[in-house]
């Protein structure tokens, strides 16, 4: 009797760590699909989507000359429908100069540095929700991309941060975002967590904002020490988010309550 | 000068009823809230809406803090005749914006 409890016990050991194992893509889920009507009939058109707005900023940023270089995005780039299409479903991506991932937002601020010759934006920033906002929203309806092997250091990194227990609450992501999701947390509907609209118009927020700031979110309410924006902590995460929601569609700029 | 999500059908038949869908960049700080150093952040949110169509006034709102940033106002009218919609956002510190869109009626 003793060993069949034992038994038992052991089993449930098992299940709860094959539980903690990484989302099949079957089971991908946008929380798109659990707003309310009203949420996502805001999403749905474009003029009624409060992130349109600073996606007509980055579409006037994209064109204005700025720097030593002098140059706008425009004169290297060209027209954004065709040379941003599909960036945005594959970032953060592998930067062969600095040998890590690079996510959208740094991409953005490379080019300033570098092309432009002029002063990142910081994060969090109009003109950076802007340009971000205009880029992603050149990927919108295609199915995000993680393919690049040299991802997989950064990968397994981010996954780690994600699986690991932190903060006071000692609680990881997965055990909301993998184990949880469709669930409630005070009254809400617990999300798998993709990052598949950002930067994304949050109605708690009343403005714009990245992953990054969602993930920062998250760290506080997990009450665990927070990871400063840009950190590559929160770019490793960021990747791993991607490879997990490899194959959903962007909806970027997306609506959340 | 504010951004504005404007949708108004540009064409539409006599006597139909067209819905007027806005939404203006506003961060619509409220007053009440306080800095972490104790100062008080004023007020400066939008106090009035108003639509004229041809010059007629059709639809006016005021709007209070409690309002959220980036305010979406949808009203309807009914499409009498061609001519021009203007919308107009007034309110603290002299912010004030147009647009204009044009409408087609047969």
């Amino acid at each position: 009797m003793r060993r069949a409890v034992l038994f038992a016990a052991m089993l449930a050991v098992i299940g709860s760590l094959a539980r903690a194992s990484d989302l099949p893509p079957d089971k991908q889920r946008s929380s798109y699909q659990d707003m309310a009507p009203a949420t996502r009939a805001m999403q749905d058109a474009d003029t009624d989507n409060p992130a349109m707005l600073w996606v007509l900023d980055g579409e006037a940023l994209w064109q204005t000359k700025a720097g030593n270089a002098g140059r706008a995005c425009a004169d290297c780039h060209g027209d954004a429908k065709q040379s941003m299409r599909g960036t945005a479903a594959r970032h953060p991506a592998f930067d062969e100069k600095l040998n890590a991932p690079v996510n959208l937002e740094g991409r953005i601020n490379i080019c300033r540095t570098e092309q432009q010759q002029t002063a990142p934006l910081p994060y969090e920033s109009k003109e950076l929700l802007a340009l971000s906002a205009y880029v992603a929203l050149q990927s919108r309806g295609l199915p995000i991309e993680s393919r690049d092997p040299r991802l997989e250091p950064a990968i397994s990194a981010g996954r780690a941060e994600f699986m690991r227990r932190q903060g006071q609450l000692n609680l990881g992501c997965v055990h909301c975002h993998d184990q949880r999701f469709g669930e409630k947390l005070a009254g809400s509907t617990i999300p798998q967590g993709h990052p598949n609209g950002y930067p994304i118009y949050r109605l708690e927020w009343q403005t714009l904002g990245s992953l990054q700031r969602r993930l920062r979110n998250c760290l506080t309410g997990m009450r665990a020490d927070n990871y400063p924006l840009g950190s590559p902590e929160l770019v490793a995460l960021e990747t791993y988010l991607m490879r997990r929601a490899r194959g959903m569609t962007v909806e970027s700029p997306a609506v959340r309550p | 000068m504010a951004r504005a999500l404007i949708n108004i059908p540009p064409k539409a038949k006599r006597g139909e009823i067209i819905t007027i869908r806005t939404l203006i960049s506003h961060h619509m700080e409220t007053g009440f809230r306080y800095t972490t150093t104790g100062t008080q952040i004023p007020r400066d949110i939008i106090t009035t809406f108003v639509a004229t169509y041809n010059g007629e006034e059709i639809f006016r709102a005021d709007l209070f803090p409690a309002i959220a940033a980036n305010p979406f106002i949808t009203f309807t009218t009914v499409a009498t005749e061609s001519g021009t919609i203007a919308l107009s956002w007034s309110g603290d510190n002299g912010f004030a914006a147009t647009e204009q869109v044009q409408i087609t009626v047969e």
